[in-house]
């Protein structure tokens, strides 16, 4: 199906998300959408799968022009998304996902439904079990799902919305593999990423948004410095790999073991100098985040013990490790990090030390705007943070933070950020480590952004956890093999 | 006690718990769907009163089970309304609906204090009645108590094993993700809150026209059902059949508290009387007590076999709501 | 428009809706809605004694509510207002039953009664919030239970251990000595102690949610625990300290029922006062600077509703209605207003 877009705009509030976008998409092939974060690609993507309804704009099918006013209407078009989020239903299992969403009929078509996802995933070496609960699959595994979900359904034009992001290599070769035989069978492919290598070796075509913009269009093959011009007018790079010296140990773990019901860690031996960072790779689930709050104090180890500047904490909690200078700071920003309808001065006031009984709102005020400049937010003290960007709600975070800390631990510092936010709360958090020595340990499913600022990296692999790796001198491509298992005991190499 | 009194004690109680498993089955309905309708208790008041009072005025069953279960989706669509449309918390709604009904009930329902009316007679069938044991249970009880018999299946069987019933609880997990596979979320969460609020309003006249027939204000004992029913919605996990169970639990309970009092003279009546709360606090507190964090901190101290096992156990008792309970959702 | 003026109009439209549903309810009634009003001012406003009657029941409604704000700033519904002002008139009379006999001057049995009455609120409501933090029971149905419990308790109090001599009944237990009553204004039943108690009440809670840390940590809580918790806050004796406060101010609520208006403990020595409460607080969007003025409206309603069963022959739990019809119509307006303003890109004050 050929896909047409005209004129689009989107306005949310007084961002212009989509700036009068015009695309002609071909089936047959893999049309790629390229830009950073913030550009506008996935709102152009929700416009086109009907999640988002267009200020202006038409979009034509097979010439004729349609309007979309669901995600139903869209299916009934053919049309269907693989959000970057995958949207099903975790508690579910996956048969039943696999059936949420189907048009007809009272009673479930199970026996059908079965047989379908049996067959699609033959065909692209899918491996699903149609008993087993969505929630313990990888990202990669839903994603199969949901592939194999839209081609039941009759989808003609499949939109995958950043797919490559926290899945192993295995995955990721697999994934592609499924995208050309899509393609080759007369699919409509839109692939929307922000990274270069991924347009070169998978798409036909591509076109680059900036800032809401259609800002160039071309064909394979491709000059990829005049796409990075494209995507950011300018030059931009993360600039060297750059390492603080290390000082001493700040935290040491021994013989760690966490435990939930889904997944437990166990023999973690790690030491933590002064100035060193320290990334936490793996799939989503994997146990890093077990990790990184246990450290924190957060949740209890059930074996093993955690000491922080020669001091065992091991079973204390987090505002215990707080007092030692350990923060944390979450990935979810407003649900776990910042305080909905309080203001960023009062944020401020909260995380600063408490004087007295009555708040100085004179005082707090200064600070605020103190900071407001020194970590460039754009916004005013008196403004609640919801209404504050997420590059915003990011550098807010980092500006609660006190001076002075010892350990700091993240959960994807520059998730959803764009390039030049990310570079920038990379250099604040760099700057600690050499100035204040302080050690930082971080996940991220962003492989290049561990590679780039960490000293060593731990691998994770469905709760295994693997000896700390100098990150200098590994490749994305390793990486991505190490999470996806190879090298573990237990590793299913074969397996995606 | 003969063995023939205890058999007409349990039908009692049967017969008893048929406005309860309504109203914990229509909120199950319309929790699952996301939505919380904390009006209840005042729903089911209004609605018994207001039936009662059609039925005394019309002298139609019909119409007073018709006006019951009209104001029961009534009350639930201004929840619903007020949270898709207006924005407004949910409970907070609710819980100022479920207080004004209650007064409304006591201020409209004054002149029929007291009347006599019209009652819904048993009717035993023919066949299956006369079957031992079984048949003065379940097969000779009047037509409400065979429609909650029938209820609890077709609602078990509507959420767990049809399509709609799947689409229900995808809205109810993640509306978003519901809606991005062309579920109309909003369409649906009016839906369920009319279904399920008119049957919450059917336990109104199943009480005034059947369990405890008339209106006597104040003192017509229901004040109160409503809340059990919210929380069996919480203690069934959120399914039809283990909310149900539930009602009959605390009809069962209900029912030995009077037989036994006369042989716990020591025990007054009013701590009897109240005895379901305090009852209804305590499966609360069981099938929450899981979720609570030190309890996790606590676990993690223990050694790894008492653990795993204390682990299991709160897990089997353990509920967990449906994830967009009370969130409200905007659709594009 | 101004986002004054609308916020005005919307109010206005709020009240209007109210009254016309109300006088419909009136209509069904077959009574007369002018009729009903005037009588309900009437008897309200109409006389000092009347007067009297409504600073009597604003006092109790004031600290309920007060007592309510500070749970709702930590993100609770404190449903169990209600037994806790129980427990505050059950640990109220029990003081004094202890002591009546005593040598003791009436002054200070009168605030031992008055603090035990505040401990016995705050008992029953940290009951509240041991189910709710370390058992996961929601507070609204852990408060619930809880007030049938202690209603029920009352009963049994009243009909078995402190029943009067003879037989005991619904109207309560033996009244106490004149000399262990709350002074009041000559020729009416309002007690300037007791007033001032609440007045206070509702400053202080004014003064800590609107500018101390404890506040803002509190509202911090109440909106965000997880983020609330990495702050540093306690968020678990933040919760607790909300409870025991609000439990606290239904507690003396309770003691002054039993001090200053009944003079005994009677089965309904709640009068109502923590479900108005919990009314009040959603009608004025939990603003602590509206406290005193939305309470002594509300208790203008329901003294002048008390006439309207002699007078024409209606119950008079009209008031419910039409407290209970202004509370839903300016939440609905309220989320009215906000539609509107998005829709005329105004900015939607945080209010």
């Amino acid at each position: 199906m050929k896909i047409e877009l005209r004129h689009i705009h989107k306005h949310f509030g007084p961002v212009h998300a989509n700036d009068d976008i015009t695309l002609t998409i071909p089936s047959g092939s893999i049309f790629g959408l390229l830009g950073e974060n913030g550009a506008g690609k996935s709102t152009l993507m929700k416009i086109l799968s009907g999640y988002f309804h267009p200020d202006a704009g038409e979009i034509r099918v097979n010439g004729s022009p349609v309007v979309l006013h669901s995600p139903a209407d869209a299916i009934r078009f053919g049309i269907g998304m693989l959000h970057q989020d995958p949207m099903d239903f975790p508690p579910m299992r996956v048969i039943d996902n696999f059936m949420v969403g189907y048009p007809e009929g009272l009673t479930l078509p199970r026996a059908a439904a079965r047989a379908a996802l049996e067959s699609i995933s033959a065909r692209f070496g899918f491996t699903l079990d149609p008993d087993a609960f969505v929630g313990s699959l990888t990202v990669g595994e839903r994603q199969q799902l949901e592939i194999a979900r839209l081609l039941w359904l009759g989808a003609q034009v499949l939109i995958f919305d950043e797919p490559t992001t926290g899945i192993s290599a295995q995955q990721k070769e697999k994934l592609f593999a499924a995208l050309r035989r899509l393609a080759e069978a007369g699919k409509t492919v839109i692939f929307v990423t922000h990274k270069l290598e991924e347009v070169q070796i998978l798409c036909d075509q591509v076109a680059v948004l900036r800032a809401g913009k259609v800002v160039g269009q071309t064909r394979a093959p491709y000059d990829l410095d005049a796409l990075v011009r494209m995507m950011f007018g300018k030059a931009v790079s993360k600039g060297q790999r750059t390492s603080a010296p290390l000082g001493d140990v700040v935290l040491q773990i021994k013989r760690l073991a966490v435990e939930d019901i889904r997944l437990r860690i166990a023999g973690v031996n790690l030491e933590v100098r002064e100035g060193e960072v320290i990334g936490l790779a793996g799939m989503e689930g994997s146990g890093q985040r077990h990790l990184l709050r246990a450290c924190a104090g957060l949740v209890r180890p059930v074996e093993g013990e955690i000491w922080v500047d020669g001091e065992n904490l091991t079973g204390k909690g987090y505002h215990e490790f707080m007092r030692r200078g350990v923060a944390y700071v979450p990935a979810a920003r407003l649900e776990e990090g910042l305080v909905p309808t309080l203001t960023l001065m009062e944020h401020v006031i909260l995380a600063d030390e408490q004087r007295g009984l009555v708040i100085d709102r004179q005082t707090a005020l200064e600070k605020t705007r103190d900071r407001i400049a020194t970590f460039n937010i754009r916004g005013r003290p008196n403004l609640p943070v919801e209404s504050l960007s997420g590059g915003n709600q990011q550098r807010a975070l980092l500006a609660l933070l006190r001076p002075g800390l010892r350990l700091i631990l993240m959960e994807h510092p520059t998730r959803g950020l764009d390039m030049e936010s990310a570079i920038w709360v990379w250099e604040t958090l760099k700057r600690r480590c050499r100035e204040e020595r302080t050690a930082i340990f971080f996940m991220s499913s962003d492989l290049e952004e561990i590679l780039h600022y960490s000293d060593r990296i731990l691998v994770f692999f469905s709760g295994q956890v693997s000896e700390p790796i100098p990150a200098e001198g590994t490749t994305t491509e390793q990486l991505g093999q190490l999470i996806g298992g190879r090298g573990f005991p237990s590793g299913k190499e074969v397996q995606p | 006690m003969s063995s023939h009194e205890i058999l007409i004690g349990l039908a009692g109680v049967l017969f008893a718990a048929a406005p309860v498993v309504f109203a914990t089955i229509g909120e199950t309905l319309t929790e699952r769907s996301g939505i919380i309708n904390l009006s209840v208790n005042g729903t089911i008041l209004l609605a018994a009163m207001a039936s009662f009072a059609v039925s005394v005025s019309t002298h139609s069953l019909w119409l007073g089970f018709l006006m019951g279960m009209a104001i029961g989706a009534l009350v639930a669509l201004t929840v619903a309304f007020s949270s898709i449309a207006l924005k407004q918390s949910q409970v907070a709604v609710g819980f100022v609906l479920t207080l004004m009904t209650r007064d409304l009930s006591y201020f409209l329902g004054n002149p029929y204090m007291g009347l006599r009316g019209p009652r819904v007679q048993s009717l035993p069938i023919p066949v299956l009645g006369q079957i031992p044991i079984i048949g003065p249970l379940f097969f000779r009880q009047d037509p409400l108590t065979y429609l909650s018999f029938i209820l609890i299946g077709a609602a078990w069987w509507w959420v767990f094993r049809t399509r709609p019933g799947l689409t229900l609880q995808a809205v109810g997990e993640r509306p978003e993700a519901a809606y991005a596979r062309g579920a109309p979320v909003h369409r649906l969460r009016y839906l369920y809150a009319a279904v399920g609020g008119a049957l919450v309003g059917l336990a109104g006249p199943t009480y005034s026209l059947s369990v405890k027939a008339g209106w006597k204000g104040t003192i017509s004992g229901l004040d109160g059902i409503g809340w059990i029913a919210l929380a069996l919605t919480i203690f069934g996990g959120w399914d039809p059949i283990r909310g149900a169970a539930g009602a009959y639990l605390f009809a069962l309970l209900q029912w030995l508290g009077l037989v036994l009092q006369p042989y716990m003279p020591n025990i007054p009546s009013q701590v009897l009387q109240v005895a379901p709360f305090p009852l209804m606090i305590l499966t609360l507190l069981l099938v929450n007590i899981g979720n609570a964090e030190w309890v996790d901190r606590t676990l993690a101290g223990l050694p790894p076999d008492a653990r795993r096992w204390v682990r299991r156990i709160l897990r089997w008792m353990q509920v967990v709501p449906p994830a967009s309970l009370g969130v409200p959702f905007e659709e594009e | 428009m101004t986002d004054r003026r609308t916020g005005f109009l919307f109010m206005l439209l709020a009240v209007l809706v109210a009254l016309i549903f109300t006088s419909l309810v009136l209509v069904i009634a077959g009574a007369s809605p002018v009729a009903a009003y005037w009588y309900i001012l009437k008897g309200s406003l109409g006389s000092w004694t009347n007067f009297a009657n409504v600073m009597v029941a604003w006092v109790p409604l004031l600290l309920a509510t007060s007592g309510l704000l500070i749970t709702f700033a930590a993100g609770l519904w404190n449903i169990g207002i209600e037994g806790q002002i129980v427990l505050g008139g059950i640990f109220t009379t029990w003081v004094l039953r202890l002591l009546q006999h005593s040598a003791m001057s009436p002054a200070l049995i009168l605030i031992l009664a008055i603090a035990a009455g505040a401990i016995g609120g705050a008992l029953w409501s940290v009951l509240a919030g041991v189910l709710k933090v370390y058992g996961g029971v929601n507070e609204i149905f852990g408060g619930l239970g809880l007030d049938f419990v202690a209603v029920a308790l009352t009963l049994w109090l009243i009909f078995g251990p402190w029943k009067r001599p003879g037989i005991g009944s619904m109207s309560g237990t033996e009244p106490f000595p004149e000399k262990l009553w709350l002074p009041t204004v000559a020729g009416s039943r309002l007690s300037l102690w007791a007033l001032l108690l609440g007045l206070i009440g509702a400053a202080v809670v004014y003064f800590l949610l609107s500018g101390t840390y404890f506040g803002l940590k509190l509202k911090a809580v109440g909106k965000n625990p997880r983020a609330a918790h990495l702050l540093g806050i306690p968020t678990t004796a933040y919760l607790m300290s909300a409870f025991l406060l609000s439990g606290l101010f239904a507690g003396l609520a309770g003691a002054v029922q039993v001090t200053a208006v009944y003079h005994r403990l009677i089965p309904a020595i709640s009068s109502g006062y923590g479900w108005l409460g919990l009314m009040v607080s959603m009608l004025i969007n939990f603003q602590p600077a509206w406290v005193a003025p939305v309470t002594l409206f509300f208790a203008i309603l329901n003294i002048g509703s008390i006439q309207l069963p002699i007078v024409l022959k209606l119950d008079s739990s009209l008031s419910g209605v039409l407290q209970g019809a202004l509370v839903l119509s300016f939440l609905l307006m309220a989320g009215a207003r906000q539609r509107w303003q998005e829709k005329h890109g105004q900015e939607v004050s945080r209010e």
